[in-house]
């Protein structure tokens, strides 16, 4: 510990960076390899996907709600009364390419990152993550894997959930200010595609791998009992939110706008 | 059966082992002796390959274990079991799980089979009907005996013991010793216990070592170490605060 302590910190970094890629590459080469650990996949696409619906749930409403909410007030204010109807496609691209994607992973992040760095890293500490290699299970392939695996399918589904929910919030809000609901709609399903939505989703799938690795590297080099733990369980929050807005905008800028 | 070759291990600036060997014969109990701290439970995290070298050999059977590939590397964990200091029980496995961990890695059982070695590990270290609860459910030294179940429960052939007797009442720790001993003398296996309770040590070992800055300082039979000429060795055994050894 102390030897990466003296380290300058450029170089550090890097090491780091390399403790990350070494894990990625173990984990995706394990995804192909037997033995499965079939039941803690299934408990950890419920862990993951299942319990995380409610958080998504108030986020991505109030989400599409303030989303609805600007961009009924620019229409209002910039083009005049009428043209609010027009909001709707930038409401759906808005939130399906960017905010619900960037509102998931963050919420994930928080709730299942953070717990994967905590339950991994207190494995760590009570030599737990040691039995395992004693009694014939590799680490990755018991606890990153089927992390890494679940999190990459569910927080796609979550985003897509979301989507629904923050376009009917955006909706709900217009439709509350007495905007024709006819042509809203109309706008939306006119000038959307469906590779807004596909977009979205990627990103999602990255952040999925980027949250559990992180969750996942974290625990495992997690040292100095309960106060490593609570570090660990914070670096991940912080590092995973940060890599995911970054991301984000590279992302953005690589995919296509559009298929067309 | 294990030979370990001038063995550096290194954690951060703290130099924990410093050019230690040591041999262990087939069917052999050894224990390592030493204070705490002084890398004991490093030692034998690197006979299974938990802990890598930074430098230094560790043969079994003849064979260099660092340079194995992975598939080599689970078939050799195969013959080990590990009791771990703190047990290390997983905690979101029921007890009758957690000892069956094991078995259901390394054998081809039946359901019905894991089940009845479940509860014959289980009833070798005294306990019975305890296979539902979770580890928070029970006490330390339940822990441990249930940790050593896990770790016989595949019938390895080397168990490399940390600390099997703390935490754990005398009458109970005696037990320990003597089944410890019974796998010794009726299933041939090889033991490495590492231990601070001296009583439990001479009863047990065919030979102790004692490990002190890094190296073992002193090896021979339980009366040999009674009788060792070295200072430090008989502060240690008779467990004075007094003597050479002045960091503790």
């Amino acid at each position: 510990m102390s030897d990466k302590a003296n380290l300058p910190p450029y170089i550090s970094f890097f090491e780091q960076v390399g403790e990350v890629g070494i894990l990625l590459g173990r984990t995706l080469r394990n995804f192909f390899r037997k033995p499965w650990e079939g039941k803690i996949f299934l408990q950890q696409l419920e862990e993951i996907g299942v319990r995380s619906l409610p958080v998504v749930s108030l986020t991505a409403a109030f989400g599409g709600l303030v989303f609805g909410l600007q961009t009924y007030m620019g229409f209002h204010r910039y083009i005049g009364q009428g043209s609010e109807a027009y909001g709707g496609p930038i409401i759906s691209l808005g939130l399906t390419k960017e905010l619900i994607p960037i509102l998931v992973g963050l919420m994930v992040t928080g709730r299942v990152g953070s717990a994967m760095a905590a339950e991994i890293g207190t494995m760590r500490i009570t030599e737990q993550v040691d039995a395992l290699f004693s009694l014939g299970a590799d680490p990755n392939r018991y606890l990153v894997v089927p992390r890494t695996m679940a999190s990459i399918i569910m927080l796609p589904c979550l985003t897509l959930y979301g989507d629904i929910i923050g376009i009917t919030g955006g909706f709900v809000y217009n439709a509350i200010m007495g905007v024709n609901r006819t042509l809203y709609w109309r706008n939306t399903l006119m000038y959307m595609e469906i590779w807004d939505v596909l977009t979205g989703l990627f990103k999602a799938l990255v952040f999925g791998l980027v949250i559990a690795i992180i969750g996942c590297w974290q625990g495992l080099n997690a040292e100095g009992g309960a106060e490593g733990v609570g570090r660990a369980t914070t670096r991940t929050v912080v590092i995973a939110s940060i890599c995911i807005l970054i991301l984000n905008f590279f992302l953005s800028r690589m995919l296509p706008a559009t298929l067309g | 059966m294990i030979q370990i070759v001038d063995l550096y291990k290194s954690f951060g600036e703290k130099k924990v082992l410093k050019g230690l060997n040591l041999d262990i014969q087939k069917g052999e109990t050894v224990v390592v002796i030493g204070q705490s701290g002084s890398g004991k439970s490093v030692l034998i995290k690197h006979m299974i390959g938990i802990v890598k070298p930074d430098k230094g050999e560790i043969f079994i059977d003849g064979t260099e274990i660092c340079c194995l590939s992975e598939d080599e590397f689970y078939k050799l964990r195969r013959r080990f079991g590990m009791l771990f200091q703190g047990a290390a029980l997983f905690d979101s496995l029921t007890v009758g799980e957690n000892v069956a961990f094991g078995l259901e890695r390394y054998g081809d059982y039946s359901e019905d089979e894991k089940q009845k070695i479940v509860k014959e590990s289980l009833a070798l270290v005294g306990l019975k009907d305890i296979e539902e609860l979770m580890p928070y459910e029970l006490s330390g030294g339940m822990k441990k005996r249930v940790g050593l179940a896990r770790a016989i429960a595949y019938r390895p052939e080397i168990i490399l013991y940390d600390e099997p007797s703390t935490g754990i009442d005398p009458i109970r720790a005696d037990a320990i010793n003597d089944l410890i001993i019974r796998m010794n003398e009726e299933m041939g296996v090889t033991s490495v216990v590492i231990t601070h309770d001296m009583v439990s040590a001479y009863k047990i070992a065919d030979r102790i070592a004692m490990l002190y800055e890094g190296r073992i300082i002193e090896e021979g039979t339980p009366e040999e170490i009674k009788g060792s000429k070295n200072a430090i060795v008989q502060q240690f055994i008779h467990g004075q605060a007094e003597g050479p050894i002045k960091e503790w």
